[in-house]
């Protein structure tokens, strides 16, 4: 395990080298900040409650497009150049440098989402704060986070254009998101069921709501492993 | 390590990259991989470096397969286009290529400083590696293959992009390195084969057509002696043909007729040197210059790959 966290913090450098980092968590904080707290319509004084669901909404979106941004240039790159050559002869197995990638991003999304810790101090000044119902908020965003860089780095593995990977990543995301959801609606029966279970927003809202089922985090961790797993085939291909 | 190659076979699609190669390879030599663009020279390295399959045949280091894992700890390798973390400085570069081939902790920034010596860095050891010109780079690409300290190095185009003097050191560095390890390194520079390997391998379509050390190889291709003379005080014709009627001679051409100047090629297995001299020394001929033509390792390379 030890050559992936070698991995993950060399990609973590190269992220806070580049300005990749800050201009991804200038931006994220931003966008929440300003629908959480100043939006008018909508954002915490509008609603007068103490809780984070503003955030965890607009965070659900801001992560969506940022993570793909993010896990983008992962493999693609190293494609592209060659670098990955030079890396899978190393004393590395293939696991290992989708692992180490998928940590990188991993803890440069959880870097950004402890940026956000204020706004869960500012709101326990506000009122009476479920504070379960915040951590879990945040599980469920780490656990999203987790599902779409899975499937980012799967994008990023089968290219080696970094828009191509992008794109691709946003429109699997898509289905995920959006989509099975919308599908699930204009179904009933088996299939209506089958595609409910499959949306991740369905799973996002029930975890944020606070409730931690176990049937959530399987369902999330077999997105992270699926997409993992493809990745690795998909590098060792050559 | 010796390294033992066997059988080794890799097709794209229904092209045949290498074609049933096997060789050895023994711990202190170095060998020369040679042959034109194509010929399969990066596919088999790359499979000696396990990082592509193969359809058959194995590669052992040591006694054990390639196909394990186990052994990339022993290797270390150059590929083709030196790809580098160009965002990185070579330090750092350095010391995550140490980490990640197994290099202690504590020993890192020593072997780090080793290779920066070793390899010439000391002057552009705190920039980016995408501010070094591409002579430097190379040196970046040699240092992370050496930094793990392997037992065997594979090399592709090591001196690609180095000028005169980065090739000589260079050279010189891989040579004393093969002392104790086992290198393989490809190249289509011809003098840089005879200036550093012990022994060569030509590959042409995927096979093996010539093994053996430089001077053998050389041997084997000339055959026959040819000389270049120059004469003075003799008839052009005359010349030609006195020359021609020499036991030990089968052809003469006149290459220079106003210098008087002859290339002479002897029978095979036989040497005219004395019998020319005697010629001259009989006709009162001077003669001005007596070269042996040496088969260069061009025309045998050219020989065994053009068909």
């Amino acid at each position: 395990m030890k050559p992936a966290w070698i991995i993950a913090k060399r990609e973590l450098n190269a992220y806070f080298d580049s300005l990749i980092a800050y201009f991804i968590i200038v931006l994220f904080l931003a966008f929440s900040g300003f629908f959480t707290w100043l939006a008018g319509n909508g954002d915490i004084f509008f609603r007068k409650q103490a809780d984070l669901n503003v955030f965890f909404g607009v965070a659900k979106w801001t992560l969506f497009f940022f993570i793909p941004a993010l896990t983008m240039r992962q493999l693609a790159e190293e494609k592209k150049t060659g670098t990955i050559e030079l890396l899978l002869t190393k004393a590395v197995t293939d696991r290992q440098v989708v692992l180490g990638k998928f940590l990188s991003c991993f803890l440069m999304v959880a870097i950004t989402l402890a940026l956000t810790l204020p706004y869960y101090i500012t709101i326990t000044y506000l009122g009476k704060v479920d504070h379960g119902a915040i951590w879990s908020g945040y599980l469920g965003l780490l656990l999203l986070s987790a599902a779409y860089i899975s499937i980012g780095l799967f994008a990023s593995s089968i290219t080696s254009n970094q828009i191509v990977a992008f794109l691709l990543a946003l429109s699997i995301g898509i289905f995920f998101q959006f989509l099975f959801e919308v599908i699930a609606g204009g179904m009933t029966g088996f299939i209506g069921e089958l595609f409910s279970t499959l949306s991740l927003s369905m799973h996002f809202e029930s975890i944020s709501r606070g409730v931690i089922d176990s049937k959530d985090l399987i369902y999330f961790l077999s997105i992270v492993v699926l997409g993992l797993y493809l990745s690795e085939i998909s590098i060792s291909k050559r | 390590m010796d390294i033992l190659i066997q059988h080794l076979n890799k097709s794209y699609g229904p092209q045949k990259a290498v074609d049933d190669i096997s060789f050895e390879v023994k711990t202190g030599e170095i060998l020369g991989f040679l042959g034109p663009n194509g010929a399969g020279k990066t596919t088999t390295m790359k499979m000696i470096t396990g990082y592509l399959p193969m359809d058959l045949g194995d590669v052992l280091i040591g006694g054990q397969s390639v196909k394990t894992g186990a052994l990339k700890k022993q290797i270390g390798y150059l590929p083709e286009n030196n790809p580098l973390y160009l965002d990185m400085p070579v330090m750092d570069y350095l010391a995550f290529c140490a980490a990640i081939q197994g290099v202690p902790h504590s020993a890192i920034a020593n072997r780090v400083l080793d290779m920066v010596q070793v390899c010439g860095l000391g002057a552009e050891k705190h920039k980016r590696i995408r501010e070094l010109s591409k002579g430097y780079r190379q040196r970046v690409g040699l240092a992370q293959a050496m930094i793990h300290d392997p037992a065997v190095l594979i090399l592709d185009e090591p001196t690609t992009g180095l000028d005169p003097n980065q090739i000589v050191e260079i050279r010189e560095l891989i040579r004393k390195l093969g002392q104790e390890k086992t290198v393989i390194l490809s190249t289509h520079i011809l003098p840089e084969v005879e200036a550093t390997c012990d022994r060569i391998l030509i590959i042409n379509k995927g096979k093996i057509v010539a093994d053996g050390a430089p001077a053998t190889l050389r041997k084997q291709a000339q055959g026959r002696q040819v000389l270049q003379i120059r004469l003075e005080d003799a008839g052009v014709e005359d010349a030609r043909q006195a020359l021609a009627s020499l036991p030990g001679v089968s052809a003469v051409e006149i290459s220079n007729p106003s210098e008087l100047r002859f290339d002479v090629q002897s029978h095979p297995e036989h040497l005219s040197n004395r019998e020319i001299f005697e010629l001259c020394v009989q006709r009162k001929w001077i003669l001005a210059e007596m070269i042996p033509l040496e088969t260069k390792l061009e025309d045998v390379f050219r020989d065994l790959t053009v068909n």
